[in-house]
This record gives structure tokens, C-alpha cells and sequence, in this order.
């Protein structure tokens, strides 16, 4: 694997089979009574979180932890940027600390790939603006294939806000990459500029219209990927308000009734109950979005063992 | 007082004369006899010392980045002779005293004319008119007025400025970008696939052209005479071509940037190349170096904008905008457009130094390379390749885009008044 975790661009096909089957590993440890693991031991990870972040942060943090690294949390929301500092001094200053791997969130998109050119520890993107969110991805897509199998040909549908979603930037790389096909559903004002040639280029589709995708027409929906959308957009006038969204674009109990059995529902969280998920569907027994967040913990465990227990013991 | 002899260049990439100077002025053009300090400019081009309709110099208030005096350096290391200094300072050129101040600071640093530029509305805040005519009154004689790094976008606000300024013959230069049109007010990038994937903000090529369009037709509608700053997409210089069709008093400027490097540059979050208006697609850049060479475009500009090393260490979005361009100016404009055979030197002459000095109003630059004229003068060697250097730099700063590429076409000497002020 590569040295940092910035973007699904760093990881082969191969790579996330080698971190799934470390994954599955750490999943089994997670169901033990005693779930420390000494591999990180004497290793030192900051989280350093320039974006307010309660999920991520604690799953980061609980994956350090169980494999006996000393994890500290450092939220420089609005700490040293605000005072002028540049976000080069400040990771500069940070890292100087005497730290083994950094795993970063920020609202910029890049920051986490500006970050690694100007430090020599690993580094791994916790969500970059709306840019990517590697680790998410990961874990949905290890979900998936517990849930599915091997992901090779089954289509999975991302719904929702994709001009703002890191989520749906880096699913779309890695579900291509294991051999799925990715349909992305959203109302042309929330779908990101260029998708057109994007997707043609990528080997995904596009529709503005969830019934008929969900109605089978780009094919048998395998899986539905739910994506927050944020209230604050209906300001910004991408759409007319959140009932109209919930009507085009919600996961609605009508809509729950087109799905086949068995066919899980993802949503990265936290669920805006109500706007783009009804409360029958995250609570629907294909809802996987608890499994999600406990193979969060797996996966992250698989991220840090594979960049940061490497033989050259730093 | 000084005499000099510049021997055997070739006028315009013309053919070679000797051109011989004294007391600031060119005294004869053709075979010289006499003696004099002699420059040999066997194999040379000489230009009519260049022009920068857009320069930030940043003084006062951000001496750190650059200052009256070493952007004046670079400008001379670049052919230029006079440059107009953006208003965009702390604090703003919107008053009479500021725009002496500037003057002052660039008669003192005696290397290039630093012409002031002033502000078209009060610290650039679009709402009220800065004091105009009292700038066009002082001792700076005002001419250009442009709250760049700020759209006017007002149309009620560009309306009167455009107005107003007929009655002292002022121009308006705008920043060509409705802000209303830019996502959540953070656009940092050419909207696009490329923004689109990796996930920034940006700006629509149409934020530009429709402000393009309605400031052409409030043009027409007061009579009026309009600059567009940094045209930077095939929309806007279409909306230019038709404007000049009409006979409407519309002028347009290019950057060496927008001539050649392209939005691409932007996959790997390096915000040297965050610059505002953003590098767009290489169709867009095709479209503006057609319509240079056939004269939609009047003029290449720099949009020299130095900043601090640490203004541009700050996440992608947050990171300052600009590049420098003074002195990478004319190799860049050789090299994409002479090597090219887009333009010859004579035309390099009219885009980057007769033209602007027309458009801001300046009468003793630009001029012929004739007896009597004025001797600002810049030496071009036009086969001299080498690799730009952001370490070579005479500015303060380093935020320089085409540092490690090879360029075509070098300034070995500027001249103002006969005053040797770059060059050996």
C-alpha cells in the first residue's frame, strides 16, 4: 500500500481486499471481551480535526486505541487558522511533536493531500471538504460484500446531495473498482459540475429520477446508498424545500416496497429522519446503517495496522 | 547629459538600425556616426518599452508581499516602463492623496511610470462612488478606475461610473464576475468536471460572460468607454467580438497566464495556480489566443500578484489568489504567441505596449520607434531559451506559476527616458 490514505486513488483493488481481510480480522476482536491488540504499541496518532466530527473522530480513536496506540484528539476548529496560522504551521508544528501517523478531517477539499507534501508521517484523510472520505467508503464497502458477497456486478444506487457528498465522491471510486455498477440519483441542481463526461469516464450512471431507478430501470438495485442532505442547501436554493425533496428524492415507505428483500439500505449518518430517509427505512430490518458504524472500527483498525505497523518501525 | 547608442537592433523584428538617444528622447533612427555609450544590440529586437495595465504592487499595506520599489524592480526586468498599480491596497486607492502617495512611490523608486489606478467605488465595498474626478484632478491625473479583485456588480453603480467618467475621459476596468453566480461565495476554481471531482467550488465560465455582456450594452447605452480586466473564456471574447462589430467602445486584456496554463494544473491542490479569474479548459485559452492575434483582445496584462509565501500555505479554498507575471510577461507571450506565428513582433509591440498605453490614456509610452519620441525602450533577445527560476526573482515574492518551465525569448534591457534601468 501506498504511504497515506488521501484518496480511494491510493488503494488497488487489491489493497482493499488485503485491508478487508484485515478488517474481518479486527471484526472478530471487536466481539471479545478484552479487544486490545499490542500491534501499535508505542505508536502515537493524533486525529486532528479542523471540522467538528463525533463518529469519525470516536471510531478513529476506539481503533487507535484497541490496537494499543496512544491516540490523542486535537480539534483545531477555529483554534490557530483563525489567529492567521497556515494550515502548513500548523500541521508542521503538530507533527514536530514526535507522531506516527495523522489522521486528518478538514472542510477544505485537498487539504489532506496539501498536508502530506508537507510532512513525512502517514497521513490519512478522515473527510476533505467535499473532496473524499476514504475510510467511509471502505467500510461501506466491506458492509456490502458481509451483506452481498463479493461485489463484483451488483449495482448499487447512491441517492442524495452529490455536489456536496465526500461520501459519494470516493464510493463511486471504490464500489468501480471492486466491480460494481453505481447508479447516482439527484436532482440536476445537486448533482456535481461535469458529471456528465465524469461518469462516461468513470463507468457510472446518472438519473434525476430515484422511482424509475429503483423500479430497475439501469438495472436491479443490489443496494441503496442514502446521503445526508443538509437543510442549510434549501437556503442556497438547490432546492425548493425539504418536503418537495422528500416527495423526489426521500427514501419513502412507497419507495421501501420497491426493493427486493434483502436489500440493504447505507446511510453514512447522521440521518436527517424524515427528509432523504423515513423512519421505516432506517429502521427497516435491510437497514445496515448500525453494521456500518461497527465496521467502521474494523476497517479503521485494518487502515492504521497496514500504514502504520509496517517493518520499518519508525 | 546622457547619451546612448542602441547598435544594429532589429525595430519590431524589422529590419536593424542604429537608434541613437539623448535627454530621454530618441534623436535618430538609421546609421549613426557619432560616439556614444554604445549598446550592441546586434541579433536583438528592440520594443517600445512595455505597458501593464494591471499591476498589484501592494504598497500600502502589504509591504511584506511586495513594494512600490521591488515590483517596480520586476516590472523593469520584465521591458515594462510604466505600470498601473491596482487600487486593491490597505488602504484603497479610492482618494486623491492616495493615488499621490502611489505616484510619489514610484517617482522615488525612478525604475518604471507607476500609474495609479483608482478605485470605482469606496473601499471597493460596489456600493458608492470613490472620489473620481478628484482623482482624475490630482496630481496623478487618474484615467483608469477599477475596484478589481471585485466585480462592480451593481448595474446601477456601473452605470454611473461608466457616466461619470466620460467627462475627465476615464475608462472602467472591470473584474468581470457576478458574485451572485459563484456557489455559497467561496468559488475558487474554473467550474467544471475537474472541480466537480475534486470537490471545490467554482466559478462558472458564465459568471463572467453575462457581466461581460450587460457591461458592453451599458457601454452603448451611456456612450461610454468599458475595459474587460483578464478576459479569460471563448463566451466573453465572442461577447467582445460582437460588441466591436456594433462600434461599441469595448476594450479587452489577456494575462500570459490565461494564454497557457489551463485548469487541469489544479488536480493536485497546488494553490501556486489558484488565481482569480481561475485557469479554465484549453479550448477557452485556444479561443483567447485567437482573438489576440486578431484583435478582439487589445492587450496582454499581467495581473502580477505577489503574495506572501505563507498567504498561499493555507488549504486550497483558503489560500490567497494570484501569481506573479511581470517579469515571465514577454517570454511567456513569445513563446505562445510568436513561436506560434500567431503574432509577430510588431504585434507584440501594439498588444503589449502601443494598446495599453492607448486604452489608459498615457502619451508618452507606446509611442513609435521614431526621432522625437520618448526613449522607453525594451531589448528583446528572441532566441534565448531558458528556465524561469522563482528563486531569480526580483519580486519579494515566489508564488510563481511557471517557475521550471522553458521559455523562448528574453529581456536583455529596459530603458526608460535613455535611462538604463535594467540590463548591463
Amino acid at each position: 500500500m501506498k504511504k497515506h490514505l488521501l484518496s480511494i486513488d491510493d488503494v488497488t483493488a487489491g489493497d482493499i481486499d488485503a485491508l478487508f481481510e484485515t478488517a474481518a480480522e479486527m471484526h472478530d476482536v471487536q466481539r471479545r471481551a478484552v479487544k486490545k491488540l499490542p500491534a501499535l504499541r508505542g505508536r502515537t496518532v493524533i486525529n486532528l480535526f479542523f471540522e467538528d466530527s463525533t463518529r469519525t473522530r470516536s471510531s478513529f480513536e476506539i481503533a487507535g486505541k484497541w490496537l494499543s496506540a496512544d491516540v490523542i484528539n486535537l480539534s483545531a476548529k477555529g483554534s490557530s487558522t483563525s489567529k492567521g496560522e497556515s494550515l502548513r504551521d500548523t500541521v508542521r508544528t503538530v507533527t514536530a511533536m514526535g507522531i506516527d501517523g495523522l489522521v486528518m478531517r478538514h472542510s477544505a477539499s485537498g487539504a489532506a493531500q496539501q498536508v502530506s507534501e508537507w510532512i513525512d508521517v502517514p497521513v490519512i484523510n478522515a473527510g476533505d471538504g467535499t473532496h473524499e472520505h476514504p475510510t467511509q467508503a471502505l467500510l461501506d464497502a466491506y458492509t456490502l460484500s458481509r451483506r452481498l458477497g463479493p461485489l463484483e456486478g451488483r449495482h448499487v444506487a447512491i441517492v442524495g446531495d452529490l455536489t456536496h457528498s465526500r461520501v459519494f465522491r470516493s464510493n463511486v471510486k471504490s464500489l468501480t473498482k471492486l466491480g460494481a455498477r453505481v447508479t447516482v440519483v439527484a436532482p440536476p441542481t445537486l448533482m456535481p459540475s461535469g458529471i456528465g463526461t465524469w461518469s462516461e469516464e468513470a463507468g457510472f450512471e446518472t438519473s434525476y429520477d430515484l422511482d424509475a431507478v429503483l423500479q430497475g430501470e439501469h438495472g436491479t438495485v443490489d443496494a441503496v446508498m442514502m446521503l445526508r442532505v443538509q437543510r442549510e442547501r434549501m437556503s442556497g436554493g438547490y432546492f425548493p424545500s425539504a418536503r418537495e425533496y422528500t416527495v423526489g428524492y426521500g427514501l419513502t415507505r412507497d419507495r421501501l416496497r420497491c426493493l427486493a428483500a434483502g436489500t440493504p439500505i447505507l446511510h453514512p449518518g447522521p440521518m436527517n429522519r424524515g427528509l432523504e430517509i423515513s423512519a421505516d427505512a432506517a429502521d427497516a430490518v435491510d437497514s445496515v446503517v448500525l453494521d456500518q458504524v461497527s465496521a467502521g472500527v474494523a476497517v479503521r483498525m485494518a487502515v492504521l495496522y497496514h500504514l502504520l505497523a509496517g517493518e520499518d518501525s519508525q | 547629459m546622457t547619451s546612448l547608442l542602441i547598435k544594429g537592433a532589429s525595430l519590431l523584428g524589422g529590419e536593424a538600425a542604429d537608434v541613437y538617444v539623448e535627454d530621454g528622447l530618441i534623436r535618430s533612427v538609421g546609421p549613426f556616426s557619432g560616439t556614444a555609450e554604445t549598446v550592441d544590440a546586434d541579433g536583438l529586437v528592440l520594443l517600445p518599452g512595455l505597458v501593464d495595465l494591471h499591476t498589484h504592487l501592494r504598497e500600502p499595506g502589504r509591504e511584506d508581499a511586495e513594494t512600490v520599489l521591488t515590483g517596480s524592480q520586476a516590472a523593469a526586468a520584465g521591458g515594462y516602463t510604466s505600470v498601473l498599480a491596482m487600487a486593491n491596497t490597505t488602504p484603497v486607492t479610492d482618494t486623491a492623496e492616495a493615488a499621490e502617495r502611489v505616484l510619489d512611490l514610484g517617482r522615488a523608486a525612478g525604475l518604471v511610470d507607476v500609474q495609479p489606478v483608482g478605485a470605482v467605488t469606496k473601499g471597493l465595498a460596489g456600493e458608492e462612488l470613490a472620489e473620481l474626478g478628484l482623482m482624475a484632478r490630482s496630481r496623478a491625473r487618474v484615467r483608469v478606475f477599477s475596484d478589481d479583485g471585485k466585480c462592480v456588480a451593481d448595474p446601477r453603480v456601473m452605470r454611473r461610473a461608466l457616466e461619470y467618467v466620460k467627462a475627465f475621459g476615464g475608462v472602467v476596468s472591470q473584474h468581470s464576475q457576478d458574485p451572485a453566480l459563484a456557489p455559497y461565495g467561496s468559488a475558487c476554481c474554473h467550474e467544471g468536471q475537474l472541480s466537480g471531482e475534486l470537490g471545490l467550488p467554482g466559478w462558472p465560465s458564465v459568471a463572467e460572460e453575462t457581466i461581460v455582456a450587460r457591461d458592453v450594452m451599458l457601454a452603448r447605452h451611456t456612450g461610454s468607454r468599458v475595459h474587460v480586466a483578464h478576459v479569460s473564456t471563448a463566451g466573453s471574447v465572442e461577447v467582445v467580438r460582437w460588441a466591436k462589430a456594433q462600434g461599441i467602445a469595448v476594450t479587452a486584456e489577456v494575462t500570459p497566464h490565461h494564454l497557457l496554463l489551463t485548469t487541469d494544473l489544479l488536480s493536485g491542490y497546488d494553490p501556486t495556480y489558484k488565481v482569480n479569474p481561475p485557469l479554465r479548459p484549453a479550448e477557452d485559452v485556444e479561443a483567447l489566443r485567437a482573438a489576440l492575434a486578431d484583435g478582439t483582445i487589445d492587450a496582454v496584462a499581467t495581473d502580477h500578484a505577489p503574495h506572501a509565501r505563507h498567504d498561499k500555505e493555507h488549504a486550497f479554498v483558503d489560500a490567497a489568489f494570484g501569481m506573479l507575471g511581470l517579469e515571465t510577461a514577454l517570454p511567456v507571450v513569445a513563446t505562445v504567441m510568436v513561436e506560434s506565428g500567431l503574432l509577430d513582433w510588431a504585434g507584440v509591440a501594439r498588444v503589449m505596449s502601443v494598446n495599453p498605453a492607448a486604452i489608459a490614456g498615457l502619451d508618452r509610452h507606446g509611442r513609435p520607434l521614431a526621432e522625437g519620441e520618448p526613449a522607453n525602450l525594451t531589448l528583446v533577445d528572441p532566441s534565448a531559451s531558458y528556465v524561469v527560476d522563482r528563486e531569480a526573482s526580483l519580486s519579494l515574492s515566489r508564488n510563481n506559476p511557471w517557475h521550471g518551465r522553458t521559455v523562448t525569448g528574453r529581456v536583455v534591457g529596459t530603458f526608460l527616458r535613455g535611462r538604463r534601468t535594467f540590463g548591463s
